[in-house]
C-alpha cells in the first residue's frame, strides 16, 4: 500500500487531488462516523449545558413547546458559592479522588500475588476480578446490606461482641447492646468513607487486571540480570519491575481518577446523598438539583455540572498532554 | 408493558366491528403499578368503557417514580388526554407553564363545588380549578394495641399524656416510635403534625407558602416540641439508613410501639405478620387545646394536559372519577377514602377511623413535600432528618432553611 503511494507520487502525470492527499484524508474518513456521534452526544451537550447554566429553568416547555427559561447570567454560580451543599459535595469529591488512589497500589500487590503459576490460579484470578464484572448498583446494594446495623455483617459481628440476646415485652427475641452498633451509612462523618470503601472493591479489581497484563510484558532477561546482580524483594520490585509497569500504572491512574470523579451509582443506591446531603458528590448533587424528584432547577444543576466538567477537564488535559509527550518521545 | 392488553384487544375488536368512524381514543396515563391501585384503576376504566362504548380508552400505567420523571416530557411532547398527578404545590409548575387546562366547567356541571368542597382550595390556583381528585387517605399514629394493653395504656389525647405514655414504654424497654428517614419524607410527616398541633393549619400553610420564616418564634416552638418528643419519647436508632418499609420490622417485632404514618402503611403491617387486633390507629395528640384540629390527608387526582387531543371525553372521565358510586368502589379496592362526600366508605376499621378523623378536621394539609415547592421541600426535609439525628443543631438548621426560603420563593 505504502509502496503504491510512493510510486504514485513519482509518476509525472498529474494525479487527482484526492489521490495525492489520500494518506491525509483516509483517517478522517474512518473518523467521521465516530466524530458525528461524539459531537451529537458529547460536544454539543457540553456547550448546551454551559449555556443552560446561565439560565434559571424548571425544565418545562409550555404547551407550544417554547422553553420557560429566564436569563440570569452568572447568578447560578454566585448561588453555588454560598451553597454549603455544593462545598460538601466538592469536599467529598476530593476525598474520593484521594482515597480512590489506593486502588492503584492495592491492585498492583494483588496482581503480583496472583502472578504465579499455581494450580487453579485462573480460578483465583477470576474471583479477584469478579467485583469489576458486577454492576456498581449491585455492589452498592451488597455493601448497603453489609453495613446494615440490624441484619448486615457489621451488625451481626457487633451483636456477637457487644450485645446479648433478650426477649422484649412481647416475648420476641431482641438484642440488648452495651454499645449501639455503628450505623456507617447514616453517620454524616463516616458514610462517605463507607461508600468509598465499597467503590474501591471493584476499582482494585480493575487496576489488578491492568497490572496482570502489564506483568506479562515484563522482560524476563532484565529480571534475570537483576537477579545476577543480587537484587531481590522490594529492591527488585521498585527498581526493576515497577518501571517496566509504567504504562499500566498510567492507565490505572487515569481510570481511577475518572472513576472517582464520576462516582454516582453507589451514592444513589446506598445513601442518596444523605444523611442530609453529607455524602453528595458533584455528579450526584447535579442530578439531585436538576432531575430528581425535588430538583427541577436545570440551570443550577448545569452550573454544578460545569464545575465538575472543569475539574475533569483539568485532569483529562493533563493525561492527554502526558500521552502526547510519551508518543513524541517514543518516536 | 405500558398498554393494557385487554383494553387494546377490546379496542381492536371494537374498531373492527364498528369501523373507525365512531371510535374515539381517550389516552390516560396512570402512575401506580402496585397491585391494589392498579386494579382499582383498571376496574374504573372497565366500568367507564361499559358506559361509553363509543370511547376507546387506552391506558398507560407507569411506576410512580418513572411517572414523576416522564410527565415533564410527555406533557409537551406527546400529551395524553388525562394524566394522574398531585394537587397542591406539586401541580403549580405545570399550571404556571400552561401545561394543564382549567376544569372549572366540570366542577360546575357536576356539582363538585359542593360534593368535593373539602379539597377545592387544594385543587385551585390563580382562581381556577385544575383537576379532579379520586382518593385521599389519612395520616396519624398507628400503634401496637397489644403493647398498649400490656402496659395498660390508653390512646394519649394530649401531648402530656403522650409523654407519660412514652415514659412508661421506655421503662419497659419499648422504643416509643419507629421511623425510617432514608428517603426523607417520613420525617416531614412528623414535622407537619407537630406544626399543625403547635400552630394550626393557617400558620402551617403560611410556612409552606413561604410567608413566614423558619426562625419565626412559632416555628421554633414547633421544633422545641419536636426536641421534647425526641428526648422524652425517642425514635428507633439507625433510622437514617432505613426506608419506611424497613422501619416496620421493629414495629412488627414489638421493639417499637408507634408509627406516624399514612394509611397506605396498613398493608405493610399486615404483610409483616401483624393482625388487625394487634394494630390500631389514633389521631396525633393535641398540643395546644386552643388550636382547632387539622390533619394530614394527601389526595390523588386527574388532570387534563393543554395538549390533550380529546378534551371532550377527558372531561367525561374527570366527571366519572368523582362520581359517588365510582369513588366508593375504587377506594374500597385501594383501601383509601373517597373525597366525594356522597360516596360510601369501606367498613375497614382504619378507613372508618380515618373518615371520622378527617370529617372533624378544620383543615387538610397535603403533605410537606406537596405543599412546599420542590427545592424548599428538599432542603426542609434534609433539615428535619439532620435535626432528628442531632437536635442541638436546631438554630443552624433553621437559619439555613431561612436562606433557602429566601432563595426559592
Amino acid at each position: 500500500m505504502a509502496d503504491a503511494v510512493v510510486t504514485d507520487t513519482r509518476t509525472p502525470t498529474e494525479p487527482g487531488w484526492f489521490r495525492r492527499n489520500k494518506l491525509a484524508i483516509a483517517p478522517w474518513i474512518f473518523l467521521i462516523p465516530a466524530l458525528i456521534f461524539f459531537a451529537i452526544y458529547v460536544v454539543i451537550p457540553i456547550f448546551e449545558s454551559l449555556w443552560l447554566s446561565l439560565y434559571e429553568w424548571n425544565g418545562l416547555y409550555d404547551a407550544e413547546g417554547n422553553s420557560t427559561a429566564t436569563w440570569v447570567g452568572f447568578q447560578n454560580y454566585v448561588k453555588l458559592w454560598d451553597d454549603p451543599n455544593f462545598w460538601t459535595s466538592l469536599r467529598n469529591n476530593i476525598a474520593w479522588l484521594v482515597l480512590y488512589m489506593l486502588a492503584v497500589p492495592l491492585g498492583l500487590f494483588i496482581a503480583l500475588f496472583l502472578n504465579q503459576t499455581v494450580t487453579g490460579m485462573r480460578f483465583y484470578k477470576s474471583m479477584f476480578f469478579f467485583p469489576f464484572v458486577i454492576s456498581q448498583v449491585v455492589v452498592g446494594l451488597i455493601f448497603g446490606w453489609f453495613y446494615n446495623p440490624d441484619f448486615g455483617v457489621v451488625g451481626t459481628v457487633w451483636k456477637a461482641i457487644f450485645c446479648e440476646e433478650t426477649t422484649n415485652i412481647l416475648g420476641n427475641v431482641t438484642f440488648n447492646c452495651s454499645r449501639p452498633a455503628p450505623d456507617i451509612l447514616s453517620s454524616p462523618e463516616w458514610a462517605t468513607y463507607g461508600i468509598i470503601a465499597a467503590g474501591l472493591w471493584p476499582q482494585i479489581a480493575y487496576c489488578m487486571i491492568l497490572y496482570l497484563t502489564g506483568l506479562n510484558n515484563v522482560a524476563a532477561d532484565q529480571i534475570e540480570a537483576a537477579r545476577l546482580d543480587g537484587a531481590k524483594g522490594w529492591k527488585m520490585l521498585w527498581y526493576v519491575v515497577v518501571p517496566q509497569l509504567k504504562p499500566a500504572t498510567f492507565i490505572a491512574v487515569v481510570v481511577t481518577v475518572i472513576g472517582a470523579l464520576r462516582s454516582f451509582d453507589m451514592i444513589a443506591i446506598m445513601t442518596q446523598g444523605g444523611p442530609f446531603g453529607s455524602t453528595n458528590v458533584l455528579s450526584h448533587y447535579m442530578y439531585e438539583v436538576a432531575i430528581s424528584e425535588y430538583g427541577e432547577r436545570y440551570g443550577y444543576g448545569s452550573s454544578v455540572a460545569t464545575v465538575l466538567f472543569g475539574i475533569m477537564l483539568f485532569f483529562i488535559s493533563y493525561f492527554l498532554w502526558r500521552m502526547y509527550q510519551d508518543e513524541k518521545g517514543g518516536r | 408493558m405500558f398498554l393494557n392488553l385487554k383494553t387494546a384487544v377490546a379496542a381492536i375488536a371494537l374498531s373492527a366491528v364498528a369501523g373507525t368512524a365512531f371510535a374515539r381514543d381517550l389516552v390516560i396515563n396512570f402512575d401506580d403499578l402496585n397491585p391494589g391501585p392498579k386494579k382499582g384503576f383498571e376496574d374504573a376504566v372497565a366500568k367507564f368503557q361499559e358506559e361509553n362504548p363509543d370511547i376507546n380508552v387506552i391506558v398507560n400505567i407507569n411506576d410512580r417514580e418513572a411517572h414523576k420523571t416522564a410527565i415533564r416530557n410527555f406533557l409537551t411532547a406527546d400529551a395524553p388526554d388525562v394524566t394522574s398527578w398531585y394537587p397542591g404545590n406539586r401541580m403549580a409548575p405545570f399550571v404556571d407553564a400552561g401545561l394543564f387546562q382549567p376544569v372549572d366547567d366540570v366542577w360546575e356541571e357536576n356539582g363538585f363545588n359542593e360534593d368535593l368542597s373539602a379539597i377545592k382550595a387544594t385543587m385551585s390556583r390563580d382562581g381556577k380549578i385544575w383537576g379532579v381528585p379520586y382518593s385521599y387517605y389519612q395520616w396519624g399514629i398507628y400503634y401496637r394495641k397489644d403493647i398498649f394493653d400490656l402496659l395498660e395504656l390508653e390512646e394519649p389525647q394530649t401531648w402530656d399524656e403522650l409523654m407519660s405514655a412514652c415514659a412508661k414504654m421506655k421503662e419497659n424497654g419499648v422504643t416509643p416510635f419507629t421511623i425510617g428517614t432514608k428517603f426523607l419524607w417520613t420525617a416531614a410527616g412528623v414535622f407537619d403534625y407537630i406544626n399543625l398541633r403547635t400552630n394550626g393549619y393557617d400558620v402551617h400553610n403560611a410556612l409552606t407558602a413561604g410567608e413566614i420564616k423558619y426562625t419565626d418564634p412559632r416555628i421554633v416552638a414547633t421544633f422545641d416540641n419536636w426536641e421534647q418528643l425526641i428526648d422524652e419519647c425517642g425514635f428507633v436508632a439507625n433510622h437514617a439508613s432505613m426506608s419506611w418499609q424497613d422501619a416496620i420490622a421493629p414495629f412488627a417485632n414489638g421493639d417499637a410501639a408507634m408509627y406516624v404514618m399514612g394509611n397506605f402503611s396498613v398493608d405493610g403491617y399486615k404483610n409483616a405478620g401483624l393482625t388487625e387486633e394487634q394494630i390500631d390507629f389514633m389521631p396525633f395528640p393535641t398540643i395546644d387545646a386552643a388550636i382547632p384540629p387539622a390533619e394530614e390527608a394527601p389526595a390523588d387526582a386527574f388532570f387534563i394536559p393543554t395538549n390533550a387531543k380529546n378534551v371532550e371525553d377527558a372531561k367525561k372521565w374527570l366527571a366519572f372519577v368523582a362520581r359517588p358510586d365510582v369513588q366508593t368502589e375504587w377506594n374500597k379496592t385501594i383501601g383509601q377514602l373517597p373525597i366525594n362526600s356522597k360516596a360510601d366508605i369501606s367498613d375497614d376499621k382504619f378507613i372508618q377511623e380515618g373518615f371520622a378523623l378527617l370529617n372533624a378536621a378544620t383543615g387538610l394539609a397535603q403533605f410537606y413535600d406537596r405543599d412546599a415547592p420542590a427545592a424548599m421541600a428538599k432542603a426542609g426535609m434534609e433539615g428535619f432528618q439532620e435535626f432528628m439525628l442531632d437536635p442541638s443543631k436546631k438554630d443552624a438548621i433553621l437559619q439555613r432553611l431561612d436562606e433557602v426560603q429566601a432563595e426559592v420563593y
